[in-house]
């Protein structure tokens, strides 16, 4: 049953909602163009796009990003062979501990950053690694395998067992099953897997904080522009872009995940 | 004579549980061989022995005279029809039936052909465009049989090939697969737990239970002279007689099987009985009688005179129809 229109009242609570949940994204927006630099005033006093161009010649910028992106890059692909191959070998036998190893594997993402962090910082100067971008990437790895994991296991349970064993009988080796086979039947989850995974890292603070020596990554960076304001719609011009360059792989990710719901457990 | 299939004191333990337990069995070349048994009687398991998924325990498998325990089942000329059939489901029909040409490297054109071949064998010429997720049961099954002929193998494994189609259809399917089996010459190896599938489709017939071989002949040997009460009572509706009644019939205090159509109702009886119930099937009436607390029941043809319900009357046979079994 559905009904074509709905109390007026409903109608109008939902669309407050979703403004209060959207509108300050499009202020951000709206600061990247005022002419003012020092506080945030409202109305902006006059638009321009001089910050733009402020931006782009801003080398601490530059920077930020490329850490950022490359940290993001390196532990989602970490997390995608650990997490694929941990998911794997979870689904694919019973062995004793298979529930525990599971829910390893689950609670970095269940536990606090801040523990995560306290607890890596910790036992890195234990061992008496100096903090580096491997060792941001570590500390991101930790959650983005999760992520990847819980992605690939969901869809290697619908993978069902004597699909592989048919890809046996019919003359293929474990490769070309994994190829041919597996591979086919997950590779939707793995993107989507994967692009959540990107997106986790690339707005990591807290693990970060610990884990970082003198290394800024985008969002580290961004607090502190925002603690220290000098020409403070840079912070703007930064977080619009970053919105609109991560809003198509999460939408991608979403389409892609989607389809995939058909793709595994037709043949049943 | 070389074995297609040959098991020499084979078992496979899953711990403490013996799946398969010490089993000898010949399989002739180009025989349509069915394995029999209630679920867990270690006949699926004899399968996946074959196939090369399970390993076992203890025991030498031979295939066509090789050493076959350390060969992995994709090096095994030895295809199965899986039970869920096991179609890839992100494959159209004609990429599933190609799939193992497309392993061994054939051309693309030439393994399109092939396949299209073996579907129109299994009578599912231009379904080649489907998912296997938009095909019926019996569909997918024909697919599955495709999928697994196109290889040329040996020996041809089913496991359970019609159990989840309806009756009709099972039946239609049973004598295709027994056409089949003959035009190609192919090693079948057939596991079922249906007595009468099992019966009107095989060659020979290996009928286990709790991981033990019980009984291998062919179906008239396993129905007519069935070597243990498990086989008597699982293979058909024989009558299995008690020791003490089968002391006053033969002299001898042992079990006995006694096909329904083999008793005759009058005549010389040697045993009295009561009839319980009356049931017409067609061609024959099975009565149902009562021998001192032991159920029997007799096969009267159509057109012989019928005891009435509560009649009690005396009932025979003759002395090669009752079937010796183990002592009791």
């Amino acid at each position: 049953m559905r009904s074509d229109t709905s109390p007026p009242g409903l109608r109008i609570a939902a669309a407050a909602g979703l403004a209060f949940l959207h509108l300050p994204i499009l202020l951000i927006f709206v600061y990247a163009f005022t002419t003012e630099d020092k506080s945030y005033q409202w109305p902006p006093p006059g638009l321009t796009l001089d910050w733009l161009a402020v931006t782009w010649n801003r080398p601490d910028v530059w920077a930020a990003l490329s850490l950022s992106l490359e940290v993001a890059a390196v532990s989602t692909a970490i997390a995608l062979v650990l997490g694929t191959l941990c998911a794997a070998s979870v689904s694919g036998s019973r062995f004793f501990g298979r529930e525990t190893i599971s829910l390893l594997v689950i609670l970095p993402i269940a536990l606090p950053g801040i523990i995560t962090g306290i607890a890596l910082r910790s036992a890195f100067s234990l061992a008496e690694i100096p903090f580096s971008q491997w060792t941001i990437i570590l500390g991101h790895a930790t959650f983005c395998v999760v992520v990847v994991y819980n992605n690939a296991i969901a869809r290697f349970r619908r993978v069902s067992g004597s699909l592989l064993e048919a890809s046996y009988d019919l003359g293929a080796d474990g490769l070309q099953t994994f190829r041919h086979v597996i591979l086919p039947n997950i590779g939707t989850a793995l993107v989507a897997g994967g692009m959540l995974a990107f997106a986790l890292s690339f707005d990591e603070v807290i693990v970060t904080t610990f884990t970082a020596g003198q290394q800024q990554t985008l969002p580290i960076w961004m607090l502190e522009e925002l603690v220290r304001p000098r020409q403070r719609p840079v912070t703007n011009v930064v977080a619009m872009v970053v919105v609109l360059v991560t809003l198509l792989p999460i939408l991608a990710a979403y389409y892609l995940t989607r389809d995939g719901d058909q793709v595994a457990g037709s043949g049943k | 004579m070389t074995f297609a299939v040959s098991f020499q004191k084979v078992s496979r333990h899953f711990g403490a549980v013996r799946a398969v337990d010490g089993v000898d069995l010949d399989i002739r070349p180009g025989e349509f061989f069915a394995m029999l048994g209630p679920s867990g009687s270690g006949k699926t398991t004899c399968l996946r022995l074959i196939a090369g998924f399970e390993r076992p325990t203890a025991g030498h498998i031979e295939i066509f005279g090789a050493r076959a325990e350390a060969i992995p089942p994709y090096r095994r000329n030895v295809n199965t029809v899986f039970q869920d059939y096991a179609l890839f489901p992100h494959l159209n029909v004609v990429d599933n039936v190609a799939y193992g040409l497309m392993i061994k490297g054939v051309p693309k054109a030439a393994r399109r052909r092939e396949a299209g071949a073996a579907l129109e064998m299994v009578k599912m010429p231009g379904y080649g465009d489907r998912r296997p997720g938009q095909l019926s049961g019996g569909q997918r099954q024909r697919v599955a049989l495709a999928r697994a002929l196109v290889n040329r193998p040996r020996v041809l494994l089913l496991d359970e090939p019609l159990g989840a189609l309806d009756l009709k259809l099972r039946e239609n399917m049973q004598e295709e697969l027994k056409t089949l089996q003959k035009s190609l010459g192919i090693t079948f190896v057939f596991v079922t737990h249906d007595q009468g599938e099992a019966l009107s489709m095989a060659d020979r017939v290996a009928v286990f239970n709790d991981g033990r071989l019980m009984q291998l002949g062919t179906p008239q040997e396993i129905y007519g002279s069935p070597n243990s009460r498990f086989v008597a009572d699982f293979v058909g509706s024989s009558n299995v007689l008690p020791p003490v009644l089968v002391e006053r019939c033969a002299g001898q205090r042992r079990w006995a099987s006694l096909r329904p159509e083999a008793v005759k109702i009058g005549a010389p009886g040697r045993l009295s009985a009561t009839v319980v119930s009356r049931a017409y099937l067609g061609g024959a009436t099975r009565l149902g009688l009562d021998v001192e607390g032991q159920r029997i029941n007799a096969l009267v043809p159509a057109g012989e005179a019928l005891p009435a319900e509560g009649e009690t009357v005396r009932l025979g046979f003759a002395d090669e129809d009752l079937h010796l079994m183990e002592p009791g």
